[in-house]
């Protein structure tokens, strides 16, 4: 794939067409959880971007010599180092941040993104476009979250970012249900809808289904081969 | 209309129904207005003009999505003036209009017209849009307080039941069939509700299966939970929006069942879910709650209760397994 392809697509992709959350529909926890406030949403996206680019390059760099057969422990543990790493700087540093992601910031070591792209390309790219492909990702990560943080503090709270947009005086209040789980639900929805749009009108398919050897759950997954296969209901779809 | 027209097809003897969209909307349409000018005369003019705000919004926010959308224009057929009255019942007197405004467009731009409209949403919009509501303003969704003459009690029956308003009194029988104590604009008055359910019962608009199973249920419940106290099952099911929804709301086509069999599962289903929230759960009423449950297991409900064709062999379940399993096998190899 890198081969063939110019390098800033691989940045590209990450934003629109492919991006985790909106897109390819990964991640979403963390994406519900903390985009209840822009400055969560900021300090979770910046934080699994670090921890995506970083286990990408490492995992790109050992991927001749992880034995196959183990690739996801492998995997796993180099992300979770990199997450440890992170929480310590986050703690020592920005407090605040972490304080306010909670138990959101260790559970980054399983967050489907990292480990998707990590199966999916840097265990077989080469580092350079394995960084850059993180960076991406990172980025439309992080823009996903931003996006949806954006609107749920506003509507949610009156706020962007801690600083107070609809004043207690004024007979508007806000909407309580944009920062409560549903409504980070239907702000889900409707940006995947939007997202889904951009990439249409750029002649991008609509749903991205992917073969077996991208999926995350490859390893233990007991369809393969068979008619039930994400790899044959993606032949039918195209 | 041209849906209509798109549906008459074939030749030869045909009995056209007199039953339009438009027909059974203005039908129900008929069956609210006693209750709407029982609330005029219980509550005050200020019920109009939540009704109107409520009713205009949501026409005006069908005709402009619909416009946005590039699909043909759907306010004919009276449903989003069915959906904002019904939304305006289901708010107290006490509203800022601004929120009636936004309860509709909520109604109708994201729970119908996003699901492509008139039939296709998947829960009722009048119901989503005000639990929306209620949880997004709970002060002022629970504010029953009223200048008018006729009532005596803020608080609705069902939270002094609850324990909530320990002070007040409950109000009388009479008062409560009249319908002059606290409680939404459209809920209090169980007469008018139930002129308007008979109307549409008898104009075969809705079939009784559903109200029936759904306040039965509730009434079997409340006997038990209020130790066999006829006076409590006669508020529970007098108070609060029991009656609304049952013969309003549960009753909606897109999101209940078609058959008979279906309808009372629902019906059942509602009862229960709204006796339980009513007796174990944090909010005195539950049934907006428990109609939007229930529309969300309707796919299931038909399912489980399709008519099985005469003359078809019973299905076996077992040759059905095997078969699969076999299939499953012959993949592998």
């Amino acid at each position: 794939m890198a081969d063939k392809k110019p390098l800033y697509k691989e940045f590209t992709k990450g934003l629109i067409a492919e991006n985790p959350v909106l897109r390819l529909v990964l991640g979403t926890c963390p994406t519900l959880a903390v985009s209840t406030s822009v400055e969560g949403a900021i300090g979770m996206g910046v934080a699994a971007s670090i921890v995506l680019i970083c286990s990408n390059i490492v995992i790109s760099a050992l991927r001749k010599i992880i034995p196959g057969k183990v690739r996801i422990p492998a995997y796993i543990v180099i992300i979770a180092s990199f997450v440890t790493i992170v929480q310590m700087l986050v703690k020592a540093y920005v407090p605040s941040i972490d304080e306010s992601l909670g138990v959101y910031l260790p559970l980054i070591v399983v967050n489907c993104i990292i480990l998707g792209r990590a199966e999916a390309f840097a265990g077989k790219n080469s580092v350079i476009a394995s960084a850059v492909d993180g960076m991406g990702m990172g980025v439309g990560f992080t823009g996903a979250l931003l996006a949806m943080a954006v609107i749920r503090e506003f509507f949610g709270s009156g706020s962007i970012a801690g600083f107070q947009l609809i004043q207690e005086s004024w007979p508007v209040d806000p909407m309580i249900i944009f920062i409560l789980p549903p409504g980070g639900f239907f702000v889900f929805g409707m940006l995947i809808a939007v997202a889904n749009r951009l990439a249409e009108k750029k002649g991008k398919p609509k749903a991205e289904l992917h073969g077996c050897e991208s999926c995350p759950m490859a390893a233990s997954c007991s369809l393969i081969g068979t008619d039930d296969s994400c790899d044959v209901k993606e032949a039918t779809v195209k | 209309m041209s849906v209509n027209k798109k549906l008459t097809v074939s030749a030869s003897p045909h009995v056209r129904s007199p039953h339009t969209a438009t027909g059974i909307m203005l039908d129900v349409i008929i069956s609210l207005i006693p209750a709407l000018i029982a609330a005029v005369v219980i509550f005050g003019y200020k019920v109009l003009m939540v009704t109107i705000v409520c009713v205009g919004s949501a026409v005006l926010s069908e005709y402009l999505s619909r416009k946005v959308m590039k699909r043909h224009q759907t306010i004919g057929d009276l449903s989003a003036v069915v959906t904002g009255l019904i939304l305006a019942f289901n708010l107290p007197v006490s509203i800022p209009l601004w929120i009636a405004a936004l309860g509709s467009i909520i109604a109708i731009v994201v729970v119908k017209q996003m699901f492509d409209g008139i039939g296709q949403n998947f829960v009722n919009p009048a119901l989503a849009a005000r639990i929306i509501l209620l949880v997004s303003f709970p002060s002022a969704m629970s504010n029953w307080a009223a200048d008018s003459k006729f009532i005596t009690t803020t608080a609705t029956p069902l939270a002094i039941l609850k324990g909530e308003e320990a002070a007040e009194a409950m109000p009388s029988m009479v008062q409560m069939l009249l319908g002059t104590h606290g409680g939404s604009l459209g809920e209090v008055c169980s007469v008018a509700l139930i002129l308007g359910g008979v109307y549409l019962v008898i104009r075969k608009v809705i079939s009784p299966a559903i109200p029936l199973s759904y306040i039965g249920t509730v009434a079997v419940f409340m006997l038990f939970a209020g130790k066999f106290d006829f006076a409590f099952v006669a508020y529970q099911i007098l108070g609060g929006g029991l009656l609304l929804g049952a013969i309003f709301m549960a009753t909606d086509y897109t999101t209940s069942p078609v058959s008979f069999k279906g309808k009372i599962i629902f019906g059942i289903g509602c009862g229960l879910i709204t006796s339980a929230i009513r007796i174990f759960g944090s909010y005195p009423e539950g049934v907006s709650f428990s109609i939007i449950l229930m529309n969300i297991l309707v796919p299931h409900i038909e399912r489980l209760t399709t008519a099985k064709p005469f003359g078809t062999p019973k299905r076996d379940r077992k040759a059905e397994k095997a078969a699969k399993k076999a299939e499953k096998e012959a993949a592998k190899v």
